[in-house]
């Protein structure tokens, strides 16, 4: 029945555009997440009344941070390809989408990490600093472990906003389910395979909202 | 002992200056219980932060022991914070931290090892009277027991100061008296300078061997407890004094009018007086009756204080010699407010 539901879908292929999905998008929020953290942290720390309060780095990073997220991701995209011929060697293929995936996606999460960060109570931070913490144990034992739900579920928002810009990727050829339902579905004039991608990825982010949500419920000991 | 010299706090806003602590001396000896009792705006938080350097004075110098703590280095600076102990009104705790690991925090900080640690953190746990929560959440407890981690927190590195930052403020009556208890009891059981700052004359009056009242960024008036409930010399000491003895001369002229007959007098109990049985003694002696018609006598660390009026009727010579008895013979002041 599904064959003649669905008479253009290659079951093959399509396990393998979902699998590229996964891989770029997985990869992706590792690489943002690192990033968005060391982003985040900078601009919370140079804020004013911080630790490492310091006007003009925290505009030079403030800065960075808005262009970036200014962009719209599929210029972005196409900007970045001399950047990731010189990094990957290729522009083409799932790999190649991830610097632009990371640089797309790493400031927007920088931002919600500031905002996890600053919901840190004041006094916890004080208290840390009157036992005579190092601004590393704040850091790793008071900022981090403190935000942690907020940066859980802000890596969840990424992670979705993610998997719409691996869809994205397809116009430079990265594979994946956007690319899938681009060329073998639209172009071809084979709407079911559109569709069928459609319902995979909105699959996609259901799970990984789940998992998002198990996981900040369980760190939220508040 | 701490000494503070001089110690200014200026704050600018915008173009505004705000002196939060002016040109402050003051002397802590070793091992007693001293209270900072304000309104708030009076400079007391911003006094007991600068003894930590949690916010840095524009002037003065203050030493703690041997130490110099003004003078001191960042880093310095932080090796010699394991060795002063804060508490706050908002306990601060780690929610991410189980009980036990909240306590362990400041030994991290300090490098302790891990056995090491595990043993304090149950010594601590068993010294605040926390048992069997050590796997609890601060989340799963109430305000007392949070206070309870907070104080077994800042005892970690056994430090010879501790500061209590409003430390009661935010719990009910009850348990800020479990708290005060502990208090005491660390005070006397660790030989632990503990510097409080509160607004509550309740809480000074209960544990605090000397007091200091602050007003504007200034020591208005300081001395023993006992001294400065039974002459409140500045009007917001008297405030003060009245939160806990409530406003005797409120009621007087109300008194004056109800009792016509005898004596009006107003007894002043002072430490040891209180525990005289001066009463009955006096009803014994004399051929009068003592009618009480207000009064409180309240404790506080060094012995009872507390007033009582009375009318005194009979003879009027008895009386005469009933007042003139309290006078001579007992330590109780006499202020005779009426006569008949």
């Amino acid at each position: 029945m599904l064959k003649e539901l669905f008479p253009n879908v290659v079951l093959e292929e399509l396990i393998v555009a979902t699998g590229e999905t996964f891989y770029m998008t997985l990869l992706a929020l590792v690489g943002t997440v690192i990033f968005g953290i060391i982003l985040g942290l900078l601009l919370y720390l140079t804020s004013s009344e911080n630790l490492w309060e310091n006007k003009g780095l925290n505009l030079i990073v403030a800065t960075i941070v808005n262009i970036f997220r200014a962009i719209p991701f599929i210029i972005l995209i196409l900007l970045l390809i001399p950047f990731t011929t010189f990094l990957m060697g290729t522009f083409r293929g799932s790999n190649a989408a991830l610097p632009a995936l990371i640089i797309g996606s790493a400031p927007f999460y920088a931002r919600l990490v500031e905002i996890g960060l600053r919901e840190v109570d004041r006094g916890v931070i004080e208290a840390a600093q009157s036992m005579g913490a190092k601004t590393k144990t704040i850091i790793f034992k008071v900022l981090l472990p403190e935000s942690m739900p907020a940066l859980v579920s802000g890596a969840t928002v990424t992670a979705i906003a993610l998997i719409g810009y691996t869809a994205v990727a397809g116009v430079i050829g990265a594979g994946g389910l956007g690319d899938f339902a681009y060329y073998h579905g639209f172009v071809r004039r084979d709407f079911d395979v559109v569709f069928v991608c459609t319902v995979l990825i909105i699959i996609i982010v259901f799970i990984f909202q789940f998992i998002g949500d198990l996981i900040t419920k369980k760190l939220d000991k508040r | 002992m701490i000494s503070i010299e001089g110690l200014s706090k200026i704050f600018r806003l915008n173009q505004k200056q705000i002196t939060a602590v002016d040109n402050l001396d003051l002397t802590i000896q070793d091992g007693e219980i001293f209270g900072v009792i304000g309104y708030s705006g009076a400079g007391k938080s911003t006094l007991i932060r600068l003894l930590n350097r949690l916010e840095e004075p524009t002037s003065g110098k203050i030493t703690i022991g041997e130490q110099e703590i003004t003078a001191l280095s960042k880093d310095k600076l932080r090796v010699a914070r394991q060795n002063i102990g804060m508490i706050f009104q908002h306990f601060n705790l780690l929610w991410s931290r189980t009980v036990s690991e909240n306590i362990a925090f400041p030994l991290e900080i300090a490098g302790v090892s891990v056995e090491e640690r595990e043993k304090r953190v149950n010594e601590l746990i068993d010294l605040v009277g926390l048992s069997g929560r050590e796997n609890a959440y601060p989340s799963q407890l109430s305000g007392g027991q949070k206070q309870r981690v907070g104080i077994a927190r800042a005892l970690a590195n056994n430090p010879k100061v501790l500061l209590c930052d409003e430390a009661t403020s935010a719990l009910d009556p009850e348990t800020t008296n479990s708290i005060l208890d502990l208090l005491v009891d660390i005070n006397e059981r660790l030989g632990l300078t503990i510097i409080l700052i509160t607004h509550e004359m309740h809480v000074i009056r209960k544990i605090c061997n000397r007091v200091a009242v602050m007003e504007n960024g200034k020591i208005v008036e300081k001395g023993e407890v006992l001294d400065v409930f039974l002459k409140p010399k500045q009007p917001v000491t008297k405030k003060f004094v009245e939160q806990v003895m409530g406003n005797q001369d409120g009621d007087l002229e109300q008194l004056l009018v109800d009792h016509t007959t005898g004596e009006l007098v107003r007894l002043h109990f002072v430490g040891e007086s209180a525990n005289q049985a001066l009463i009955s003694n006096i009803s014994k002696e004399f051929n009068i009756e003592v009618n009480i018609l207000q009064g409180k006598i309240t404790q506080t660390k060094l012995g009872a204080y507390g007033t009582l009026i009375v009318q005194i009727n009979g003879e009027q010579n008895e009386v005469k010699n009933t007042i003139h008895f309290i006078k001579e013979k007992t330590s109780v002041e006499v202020e005779v407010l009426a006569h008949a």
